[in-house]
């Protein structure tokens, strides 16, 4: 990308192992990673590349084993709760799988109203939290109304990830981690999920790393991508650049299990 | 959450253990609006009164008598009368007299008897016979005439004027008094224990002790193994380290005989049942903070904790809503099972004697003590220490299979 635009977050030489001796994991391996204010960087690898691990320590909710994350410039600290939360207020993610996303026991206007609170609305009349929520719900085409005292299991998979999207619409963080956000949805909602997401970018600006095992699905929302492969970047650059002329024999085998990306995602995006 | 109780008691082995359980919790309510005594009142002078109806003599005398002719009764009076030593002795000078010991049957009271009055003779000497057995023949024979004879007993009474005997009434063989008119009766169902106390009254009292001793263990042990369990394994670190040393050590040590050791450091006369309570509960937390631990370790990683997180809720709010709801069901088997090994450590104190000082309240344990020191399972006096025993066995069968209930209601939630 440009090198004018600015630097928002980046990683250098991020490592992060989980267990000892015999049963030790190198989940994600001495990984760079610089983020563009505005861009959409997708992070393409398949199942158990670190793609999830990766994405925690950069979210600041598990600690990295070595390397550093720098936010803004400067070297992240969130070493108290305080600074957690600050943190947070910038970078926001949704999750893979809607089901375990949810406290069972919190109705869903809670979860909307945690947003608006974190926002500093908490003092906000109720008739004006009402409005907020009901707008953020229209904007993922939900009905407030018939959410409002309903658990989050009530819902199907769909309906919970775009309540999540309407999660980052009250909340409007600077970076958005999308997590393979429609990984564990119906094929039928898949498209409609991408498009409201997409949407909200566009309408907010917001620096998305997109987090996808489809490399196809990397290709038609971002600008750069990331090939992980074992816990490594084994490629990166633009999304043309890397797609259409992969030089790692691990993109190619990404490339060749997405047969006819054109075509599939033609049809979809209309 | 209306759900699940509905579930809850969906389960044939929770609504049989809880039907038990409240029958026990409504006996032990409101058996003392009923009976007033004192549950540690002495009132038989005496041990180990057998269980039945105790109808005072004096007050059936100067009752209405009523004559009722019933055909066995003077053949059932002379069964009772006849002990079953007696019984021996007889057949010992019938078998001397020269009777075959086929034809003797020591159950049939009245062939028994006419076999006595045709063979027995006073002046006729068994060889080797001493002579105080020679006098207690004597004796027997006259106590059975007196027996058989058909005279009814006199009544007298020292007149305080004149200081002499009085007749003053006679009390005929087929003279009966109705039950319902003496002035004084007690039914004491289960008997009196070694020191002359009701059993029965003692045992409510003492299985209301024992539950509020298991209720205070049970409290103060999921309480603080719930607390330690979410410390350790939310926070994790240092502090995890810490609780986990401490946990193991007592994990090590054995809880009663650590039991054992504090109560008995405690001393007698400090021990009340509260402290005994307390000091069950302080042993007793280690296994529910484990269990808890691992628990929440596999909750704190979860994706609802992640997003509460992301979401600007502090730790505290963390632990109170997003982890302790998913394990609260599991909580509550872990106190219902403190409930009742708590019932069951005290019980295992008291009868090593080093339970509640003994002169306030009852429990159950210290029953058992009182049976076992008095030798009641020797004596053969099985009201002392059998009904406390099934109470013990129907309190903690009812609370595990309330658990168990609980158990197939919760898990397939707690594995989803
Ligand atoms: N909490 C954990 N403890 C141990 N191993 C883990 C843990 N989380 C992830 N891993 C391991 O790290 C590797 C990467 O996992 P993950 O980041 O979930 O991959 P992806 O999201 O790309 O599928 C896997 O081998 C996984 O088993
Ligand atoms: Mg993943």
């Amino acid at each position: 990308m440009t090198s004018e635009k600015k630097i928002y977050l980046s990683a250098k030489g991020i490592t992060k192992t989980f267990g000892f001796g015999r049963q030790k994991t190198v989940a994600v391996d001495n990984v760079d990673l610089d983020l563009y204010e505005g861009e959409v960087v997708s992070i393409v690898g398949e199942s158990g590349s670190g793609k999830t691990t990766l994405s925690k320590v950069l979210l600041g909710l598990i600690n990295q084993t070595s390397g550093d994350v720098y936010f803004q410039g400067v070297k992240r600290d969130i070493s108290t709760q305080a600074k957690k939360q600050e943190y947070w207020k910038n970078i926001q993610a949704i999750f893979q799988d809607p089901f375990s996303s949810y406290n069972i026991f919190n109705k869903i206007d809670s979860v909307l109203l945690d947003c608006i609170n974190m926002r500093g609305g908490r003092y906000l009349p109720r008739e004006k939290k009402i409005e907020m929520m009901t707008e953020a719900c229209s904007f993922v085409n939900l009905k407030f109304e018939e959410l409002t005292n309903k658990y989050p299991f009530e819902l199907s998979g769909g309906q919970m990830q775009r309540l999540m999207i309407a999660r980052i619409f009250l909340l409007k963080p600077k970076i958005l981690l999308a997590d393979e956000p429609t990984s564990m949805i119906d094929a039928c909602s898949r498209a409609t999920i991408l498009d409201e997401l997409m949407h909200l970018r566009k309408e907010t600006g917001m620096t998305v790393i997109f987090i996808t095992h489809d490399i196809g699905l990397a290709y038609y929302v971002s600008d750069s991508v990331y090939i992980m492969e074992k816990g490594r970047f084994v490629e990166s650059g633009s999304a043309d650049g890397v797609i259409l002329t992969p030089h790692h024999p691990y993109t190619r085998r990404l490339i060749n299990d997405v047969p006819k990306i054109y075509e599939e995602w033609d049809l979809s995006t209309v | 959450m209306k759900h699940t109780i509905q579930q809850v008691f969906r389960s044939g082995k929770f609504v049989l253990g809880f039907s038990i359980f409240s029958a026990i919790l409504l006996i032990v309510i409101f058996y003392p609006m009923f009976v007033k005594d004192s549950p540690l009142a002495i009132l038989g002078q005496g041990t180990f009164f057998p269980p039945g109806i105790y109808v005072n003599v004096y007050d059936s005398m100067s009752s209405t008598a009523y004559t009722l002719n019933l055909p066995d009764a003077a053949a059932k009076r002379v069964a009772n009368k006849l002990s079953e030593e007696d019984r021996l002795s007889i057949k010992e000078w019938l078998v001397a007299a020269g009777i075959p010991e086929s034809e003797i049957d020591t159950t049939d009271t009245a062939k028994l008897l006419g076999q006595w009055s045709a063979n027995f003779d006073p002046k006729k000497s068994i060889p080797g016979m001493t002579n105080a057995r020679r006098n207690y023949f004597i004796r027997l024979n006259t106590s059975l005439k007196g027996l058989l004879s058909t005279e009814g007993a006199t009544i007298s009474q020292t007149n305080p004027e004149t200081n002499e005997l009085e007749q003053v009434d006679t009390v005929n063989q087929k003279d009966y008094v109705n039950v319902g008119e003496v002035a004084n009766t007690r039914i004491l169902l289960l008997g009196t224990d070694n020191f002359g106390r009701d059993i029965l009254t003692e045992l409510v009292a003492a299985t209301r002790v024992s539950l509020q001793i298991g209720f205070v263990a049970g409290l103060i042990a999921t309480l603080i193994g719930l607390t330690l369990g979410l410390l350790a394994g939310y926070i994790g670190g240092l502090i995890d380290d810490i609780i986990m040393f401490v946990t193991n050590l007592f994990t090590v040590i054995p809880t009663f005989v650590l039991l054992i050791l504090i109560s008995f450091s405690i001393g007698q006369e400090q021990r009340g049942a509260f402290t005994i309570a307390v000091v069950i509960g302080l042993t007793s937390w280690v296994w529910t903070a484990r269990a808890v631990r691992s628990q929440v370790i596999s909750l704190r990683n979860r994706d609802h904790v992640n997003l509460s997180k992301l979401s600007g809720h502090s730790i505290v709010h963390i632990i109170l809503n997003d982890i302790l709801p998913y394990i609260a069901s599991y909580v509550i088997m872990a106190l219902i099972l403190q409930i009742s090994s708590g019932i069951l450590a005290e019980a295992g104190l008291s009868i090593l004697g080093l339970g509640p000082r003994t002169t306030e309240v009852p429990t159950l344990g210290l029953m058992m003590n009182w049976a076992m020191i008095y030798q009641a399972h020797i004596l053969g006096n099985w009201w002392a220490y059998l009904p406390v025993l099934v109470t013990i066995a129907l309190i903690t069968f009812s609370m595990n299979l309330m658990n168990t209930g609980l158990d197939q209601v919760f898990n397939p939630a707690l594995r989803d």
